[in-house]
C-alpha cells in the first residue's frame, strides 16, 4: 500500500502543514514516509510544492515519479494544474477553489476550474468561505485536506488525532478550530 | 529506539551532537541552513553547551572551525555549495594543517539551481583537497555518517567532507539514533608544527597528505556505506551510483532487484578494485550520479584504457545538468516512462516575488524615480531577497554574482567612469563580505553610493541573525565613511519624497555615501506576532 501526494500552493499558503498532519498519521499507522519540501529563494510568494509519499514499504526516492502521484492535494486551483505531469492516471485532484492573485495577470478562473473538473477524479470546493463559515479563518488547509482524506484512505480518527499531536503546543483554541476545519472539509461538497 | 521525522539537515546535525560535537559553525545558506537551526533549538546542545550561533561568512565558520580542532574539540563547519568559494583558502589548507579534535566540512549543494547561483559539485573541491568525501543518499546516512565523518577524521587526522543535495538537505524521513558519544575535552596539538604552514613545513605537509591517499581509498574499498554488488547475472551493463542517485535506481525497478551489477558509492575516493571488477565484467557502465560528472570523467578519462561504452552526462544519457529524478534514470535504463498531463497552457508561471509590504520594495521604487534620468545600468546588487528587485514592476538592478560584488562591481564602474554607480546590499549580506569592499571604495574616495537595506535579519534564508545586526552605522563610520553621508530613512511610501531626496544628494555627492534604508522585513515581524499570539494563547 502506497500513497504519493503532491501538495500545491503558494508559499505561506499551509501545505507543510497538511504534510506534517499526513506524515504523524501514517508514522502512527507505523508506515515509512519521506517527504520532500522547498526552501529558500522559491519560497517568497512562488508556486511551492512539497512530495509526501507514505508506504508500508521502504521508500526509496524523495521524489515522486511523473506520472506517479495518487493525488495533487493543491490549497490553490491554478496551482494544481502546475502539478498534472505527476498525476497517475487514476489520481485524484484535491483543490481550493479560491484563487491566489500576486501575478500580473491571473488567467480566466472558470477556464481554470474547467481545467480541473476536466479530469475524472476532482474534488473542488471552496475551502476559504467554509474556513470562514466554521469560524477557523487561518485553517483553509485543513479544509481542503479534510476533503481529501477519505481519498487517500485514512480515517476521521487517525487525522484528527495527527490534528492534536501538530498543533497540541499550539493551544486548545488552534487544536478546535483545526478540528472544525478538517469536519468541514469532509462534510464540503 | 524511537524513530525522528527529520530533514536530511537536521538529521545530519542531531548525528554531530550524537557523535560528540562541541561547535557548529556557519553563516546561513540554502539548502544548508537547517543544519544549524536545528542546532540551535536543540536542547542538548544547549546543555553540552555546544556552539551554534551564526559566523560573519563561511570564511570565518571555516576558520573557526579548525581553531575548535586545534583545541582537541569536534567542530562541524556548514555551508552551500558557493559558500564553500568563500571558505576555500582555509578550506584547501585544512588538509594540510589536518584535524586535532574531529573537523566536517558539510557542504550542501542545489543542483538545478532552486536557490543559487550556479550547481558546482562539492565533490570536486573534496577532490581538489584530496580529503575523504561522504555523501549520503538517506536521511538515516545523514545521521550515521555524522559519526562515521568524525570517526575518519580523528583517525587521519584530516578533515572530512560531507556533502549534501538539495533533496536530500530538504526532504524529510525517519532516523533511528544511537548511544550519544561523550564531547572531547579540550586538548591542544602534541605537535608544535601541526597548524604552522610555513613553506618548509608545508611541503612536509603535503607529502603526507600524499602518503594518505591509498590509506583513504582502502577506507572507501572497505566503508559500510559503499555497497558493492557484482553478482547480478545480467552483465550487459554495470551500473555505479553516487549518493541519492541510488535511491532514483531503485525506484525504478520497485519491489525487483535491479538486474545488473551495481557500486554504490557513498565514500570518496573512488573504491577502485571494486570498479575495476565491474567494468571488466560488464559490457558497459552506467554512471548516475547528482551533480557534474565526477566519477563519469575519473572512469572515463584515468583508470581505463578501454573501448567499453561508458554512459551517464558525458555522452547525452543523461542531461548534462540539473537534478535527476526517477524519470530520467529510467529512462536512461530504457524503461518505460510515465508521464501524467502536459500543464494546461492556460496556468501562468508564478516566479519568486518581494513579499507585500516588503521594505525592499520601496527602497527600490524610490531609487528609480531618483535616477530615471540616468537610464538604466547603474544599479549593482547582491545575493539576497533584494536579488527579486529585477523583476518587474521594480526592474531596478542589473547585477547579481556574488555575496558583496555589489559594493566592488559598483566600485570598478565607477573608476571605469560610470556615474552615478550605485551598490544594492542587504544589511546581512554587507557583514557577510560587503566590508572589504567598502574600504577598497574609502582608500581611494571612489564616487560611490551604497545602499545597505536593513530588514534587521537574513531574510532570503528564513529570518537568521547576523554578526553586525543594529551595528551599520558604526561599521561605516568606523571604517572611514564620512558620517555626513551616512544616510538612513525608513522605506515607505509616505516618506517618498524624503527617500528620493536623499538618494539624488548623495547621487550628487563625490565621493562614498552610504544610505541605509532601515525596516524590519514583514516575514520576521510576522513571525513575532504570531510567537506573542501563541504565548498569550
Amino acid at each position: 500500500m502506497k500513497k504519493d501526494i503532491i501538495l500545491a500552493g503558494v508559499g505561506g499558503q499551509g501545505i507543510l502543514t497538511i504534510a506534517a498532519i499526513l506524515g504523524q498519521a501514517a508514522i502512527k499507522r507505523g508506515w515509512h514516509l519521506k517527504q520532500a519540501e522547498v526552501h529558500g529563494m522559491s519560497q517568497r510568494g512562488g508556486d511551492v510544492q512539497s512530495h509526501l509519499r507514505l508506504s508500508d514499504q521502504p521508500i526509496w526516492s524523495d521524489l515522486i515519479p511523473f506520472g506517479g502521484a495518487d493525488m495533487i492535494l493543491s490549497v490553490e486551483p491554478m496551482e494544481a494544474l502546475r502539478y498534472l505531469p505527476y498525476l497517475g492516471k487514476e489520481g485524484w485532484i484535491i483543490a481550493n477553489r479560491t484563487p491566489f492573485e500576486n501575478i500580473a495577470v491571473y488567467p480566466d478562473l472558470e477556464k481554470i476550474y474547467g481545467e480541473i473538473t476536466r479530469q475524472p477524479n476532482h474534488v473542488l470546493i471552496d475551502a476559504d468561505t467554509i474556513a470562514k463559515d466554521v469560524k477557523a479563518n487561518r485553517a483553509m488547509n485543513i479544509v481542503v485536506l479534510g476533503a481529501a482524506i477519505k481519498h487517500i484512505g485514512f480515517s476521521v480518527e487517525e487525522i484528527s488525532d495527527a490534528i492534536r499531536d501538530i498543533f497540541n503546543r499550539k493551544g486548545e483554541k488552534v487544536v478546535e478550530d483545526n478540528l472544525r476545519a478538517l469536519q468541514a472539509g469532509i462534510e464540503a461538497k | 529506539m524511537e524513530k525522528l521525522m527529520l530533514l536530511g539537515d537536521e538529521a545530519l546535525a542531531q548525528g554531530a551532537l550524537d557523535a560528540g560535537i562541541s561547535g557548529f559553525y556557519a553563516y546561513p545558506g540554502t539548502p544548508s541552513t537547517e543544519i544549524v537551526e536545528y542546532a540551535q533549538r536543540s536542547k542538548q546542545a544547549a546543555a553540552g553547551n555546544v556552539h551554534s550561533k551564526w559566523s560573519s561568512n563561511e570564511k570565518t565558520a571555516m576558520e573557526s572551525a579548525i581553531g575548535m580542532s586545534y583545541a582537541g574539540k569536534r567542530a562541524m563547519v556548514c555551508m552551500k555549495h558557493v559558500g564553500l568559494n568563500v571558505a576555500a583558502d582555509p578550506f584547501m589548507n585544512s588538509a594540510f594543517t589536518g584535524a586535532n579534535g574531529g573537523l566536517v566540512v558539510t557542504v550542501a549543494d542545489d543542483p538545478s539551481m532552486h536557490s543559487s547561483q550556479n550547481e558546482q559539485d562539492s565533490r570536486l573541491y573534496g577532490k581538489f583537497a584530496m580529503i575523504p568525501i561522504l555523501e549520503p543518499s538517506n536521511q538515516q546516512e545523514c545521521y550515521d555518517m555524522a559519526f562515521w565523518a568524525f570517526e575518519l577524521s580523528e583517525k587521519y587526522r584530516i578533515p572530512v567532507m560531507i556533502r549534501l543535495t538539495t533533496r536530500l538537505s530538504h526532504s524529510r524521513s525517519g532516523v533511528v539514533r544511537r548511544e550519544p558519544l561523550p564531547q572531547n575535552s579540550m586538548k591542544k596539538p602534541e605537535d608544535i608544527f601541526q597548524f604552522m604552514l610555513l613553506p618548509a613545513i608545508a611541503r612536509k605537509k603535503y607529502k603526507h597528505l600524499i602518503s594518505l591517499q591509498p590509506e583513504f581509498v582502502q577506507e572507501a574499498e572497505a566503508s559500510p556505506f559503499n555497497e558493492i554488488k557484482l553478482d547480478a547475472k545480467d552483465t550487459s551493463l554495470g551500473i555505479i551510483t553516487t549518493g541519492l542517485a541510488y535511491n532514483y535506481l531503485r525506484d525504478v525497478f520497485g519491489e525487483k532487484p535491479v538486474p545488473y551489477p551495481v557500486i554504490k558509492i557513498c565514500q570518496y575516493p573512488i573504491p577502485d578494485k571494486a570498479i575495476h571488477q565491474l567494468y571488466d565484467k560488464c559490457d558497459s557502465v552506467l554512471v548516475l550520479e547528482e551533480g557534474m560528472p565526477v566519477v563519469e570523467e575519473m572512469i572515463k578519462g584515468l583508470a581505463f584504457s578501454g573501448t567499453k561504452p561508458i554512459k551517464g552526462r558525458l555522452d547525452g544519457t543523461l542531461d548534462r545538468d540539473g537534478e535527476l529524478n526517477p524519470n530520467k534514470v529510467a529512462r536512461a535504463l530504457g524503461l518505460p516512462d510515465t508521464y501524467g498531463e502536459d500543464i494546461p497552457e492556460i496556468v501562468a508561471p508564478r516566479p519568486p516575488a518581494l513579499c507585500v509590504g516588503c521594505p525592499h520594495a520601496d527602497s527600490f521604487l524610490a531609487l528609480n524615480e531618483a535616477i530615471k534620468e540616468y537610464g538604466r545600468g547603474h544599479v549593482f546588487s547582491d545575493i539576497g531577497c533584494y536579488t527579486l528587485g529585477f523583476m518587474p514592476p521594480y526592474n531596478a538592478i542589473n547585477s547579481c554574482v556574488d555575496m558583496g560584488a555589489s559594493i566592488t562591481m559598483a566600485k570598478g564602474a565607477a573608476d571605469a567612469g560610470l556615474y552615478p554607480a550605485i551598490a544594492v546590499i542587504g544589511d546581512s549580506t554587507f557583514t557577510h563580505s560587503g566590508m572589504t569592499g567598502l574600504m577598497d571604495c574609502i582608500y581611494e574616495n571612489t564616487n560611490v553610493v551604497i545602499v545597505i537595506l536593513d530588514n534587521l535579519t537574513t531574510g532570503m534564508t528564513g529570518g537568521q541573525e547576523y554578526t553586525a545586526f543594529g551595528k551599520l552605522e558604526e561599521v561605516c563610520k568606523g571604517l572611514g565613511v564620512h558620517p555626513d553621508h551616512i544616510r538612513t530613512f525608513f522605506p515607505i511610501k509616505k516618506n517618498w519624497d524624503e527617500m528620493v531626496q536623499i538618494y539624488k544628494e548623495e547621487i550628487a555627492y563625490e565621493g562614498v555615501s552610504v544610505i541605509i534604508p532601515r525596516r524590519e522585513c514583514v516575514q520576521t515581524l510576522k513571525k513575532k506576532n504570531m510567537k506573542l499570539r501563541e504565548k498569550k494563547a
